[in-house]
């Protein structure tokens, strides 16, 4: 059961179940719509920029666990952040659930509580439920209307 | 549960069996391989590794050329693997069976040929609810194509097509009628008997999915009375692409041929190209020769099991697996026609079916996950996904048992 609970951590169990920032955002100005073909789960991501900081973060959709808790825990996460910084985070969280695990460590460390997602580089079938929100946020700040994992 | 009489009188040893699958004896995390996965690809028996083989080791040679022994003793084996395929279907003549890389392209084979040439602009192809999307993609290019409509007959709650409504969509505009025998994400064995009736009646051609009906089921083409048929090998314990077209003679002998190449032609200038007869005319280029021979060798396996024998213990399977997680708290199982073969897809309440794949496999569980190529199926209950265990030959009550720890596990992680 080892592996099996690196990669579903108590953590990402918690947001999994209690979604956190889970509804629509009224007054957002950027947004997109992401779909992982391949098992047909979807997470729409909201955000509202001011001044180039993201000031809230929310998403809907439906997913597995992973796809779920990643949405959750990386909307949290963006608050406050500058759209440079979100864009890097998007880098090192890319890094940590596809590069090679020497690196994983460094990333980690820079990743604080989103490092819980390491397991994921485990079950490659699993890299595109923990990116699909991730990606989704990307499109959204470069203004694209969609994002897939394909 | 006692053994059906059928079971019984075939002395039917699911122990033996599953000594000729060189895989069963693999493990994953440590676990003996539990394979549930038999809809999506079927394992293989030593006997058709060993046909494949025997062909590369002793006498692989291109197929219908050359005057040499091996080309001779190559097409030799690949004639008598199409004969074997005919027999299997109960066609009348190897005029009928087109050997081609499996299911979807036989599907694509009839709808660009037959198709093309029949379906006018207002005309209508009718398909049901539970289609694999291999039989409704090439009806939806070529009814865009011809300016045609689909149409669909829905299915019920329980995954049964309603059949008052497939009659009603029966219409003299109706060209051609394509279901499934066998549903792949349900399970649910279409009434393909009554089915091609109406659809005569009403003056269409028939096309019969066999896809997940040829490991499950006899299947007689004369008897459905369908004019086509298509199966995979792969399914039936067979290579990857290899399969089969069963089409009555006269419709293929006045349809014009697909795919252009050698093979398929009896002459060619730069003028004018003639056909070869039936059914080399829809057999373009080099096939796969190996593959075709080792299907014919795990045909003749499946034979020699008896597929009365396969259907009988898989049934017995089927009604324990029902019960067994009919009891488990927060599952549902989708898809409960009266005729079924194969098939659990089912759905936990709270977990995605991701996480259940995800979960069993780390227990040693292979099932598939996701929408099955059956999106609408999908759409019809309302849900993304499900979770899909399915049966062959070789599995076991025990096997079901682990499953249903397998799921409990699921449960008490996702709590």
């Amino acid at each position: 059961m080892n592996d099996l609970r690196e990669l579903y951590q108590e953590v990402i169990l918690d947001h999994s179940k209690k979604p956190r920032n889970f509804r629509e955002l009224p007054g957002a100005n950027r947004s997109a719509e992401g779909y992982n073909p391949l098992c047909g789960d979807r997470a729409t991501v909201y955000l509202l920029v001011e001044d180039d900081v993201v000031r809230e973060a929310t998403f809907k959709g439906s997913g597995c666990s992973i796809s779920t808790a990643s949405a959750s825990m990386m909307t949290d996460a963006l608050k406050g952040k500058t759209l440079g910084e979100a864009k890097a985070l998007f880098e090192l969280f890319h890094e940590l659930v596809t590069a090679d695990p020497s690196k994983a460590a460094a990333v980690s460390a820079q990743l604080g509580k989103l490092a819980v997602f390491a397991g994921v580089h485990e079950f490659p079938m699993r890299v595109k439920c923990a990116s699909l929100a991730w990606h989704t946020m990307k499109a959204a700040l470069e203004g694209g209307a969609r994002a897939t994992t394909e | 549960m006692s053994s059906s009489p059928a079971h019984a009188a075939t002395g039917f040893d699911v122990e033996a069996v599953r000594r000729e699958f060189p895989v069963l004896r693999e493990t994953v995390n440590g676990r003996p391989l539990v394979y549930l996965d038999s809809a999506a690809s079927a394992q293989k028996p030593q006997a058709v590794i060993d046909a494949e083989r025997d062909v590369y080791e002793h006498y692989y040679s291109n197929i219908h050329r050359g005057v040499h022994r091996l080309s001779m003793l190559a097409t030799d084996a690949y004639e008598k693997a199409r004969g074997t395929i005919r027999a299997f279907l109960g066609a009348a003549s190897t005029r009928e069976v087109v050997l081609l890389r499996g299911t979807t392209e036989a599907i694509n084979l009839v709808a660009q040929s037959y198709g093309r040439r029949h379906v006018a602009a207002a005309d209508e192809v009718l398909i049901t609810g539970l289609e694999h999307h291999s039989n409704i993609v090439p009806w939806q290019l070529l009814c865009e194509e011809k300016a045609a409509k689909l149409r669909v007959a829905p299915i019920d709650d329980k995954g049964d097509v309603d059949m008052a409504a497939f009659e009603r969509l029966l219409t003299p505009r109706t060209k051609i009628v394509a279901v499934s025998h066998v549903s792949n994400a349900l399970g649910t064995i279409n009434p393909v008997v009554r089915m091609t009736e109406l659809a005569h009646a009403a003056g269409a051609v028939v096309l019969v999915d066999g896809a997940q009906a040829a490991p499950h089921l006899r299947v007689d083409v004369r008897a459905i009375g369908c004019d086509f048929y298509a199966f995979s090998g792969h399914k039936v314990y067979g290579p990857s692409a290899t399969g089969a077209l069963y089409g009555r003679e006269a419709l293929l002998a006045a349809m014009p041929p697909w795919q252009g190449g050698g093979d398929m032609i009896a002459s060619v200038s730069f003028e004018k190209s003639t056909w070869n007869e039936l059914p080399y005319k829809f057999e373009a280029g080099t096939p796969n020769v190996a593959g075709v021979i080792a299907l014919g060798a795990a045909i003749d396996w499946v034979g020699c099991v008896g597929l009365d024998a396969i259907a009988a213990h898989e049934h017995e399977l089927l009604e324990y697996g029902t019960q067994l997680l009919s009891e488990l708290p927060g599952l549902r199982l989708v898809g409960t026609a009266r005729e079924k073969a194969g098939v659990f897809s089912f759905v936990l309440e709270g977990v995605h079916p991701h996480d259940v794949g995800t979960v069993l496999d780390h227990e040693g569980i292979a099932v598939r996950t996701g929408h099955h190529c059956a999106q609408p199926v999908m759409d019809r209950y309302g849900i993304p996904a499900t979770t899909r265990a399915s049966l062959a030959c070789f599995n076991t009550k025990q096997e079901l048992d682990s499953l249903a720890r397998g799921i409990r596990k699921v449960q008490e992680m996702f709590a």
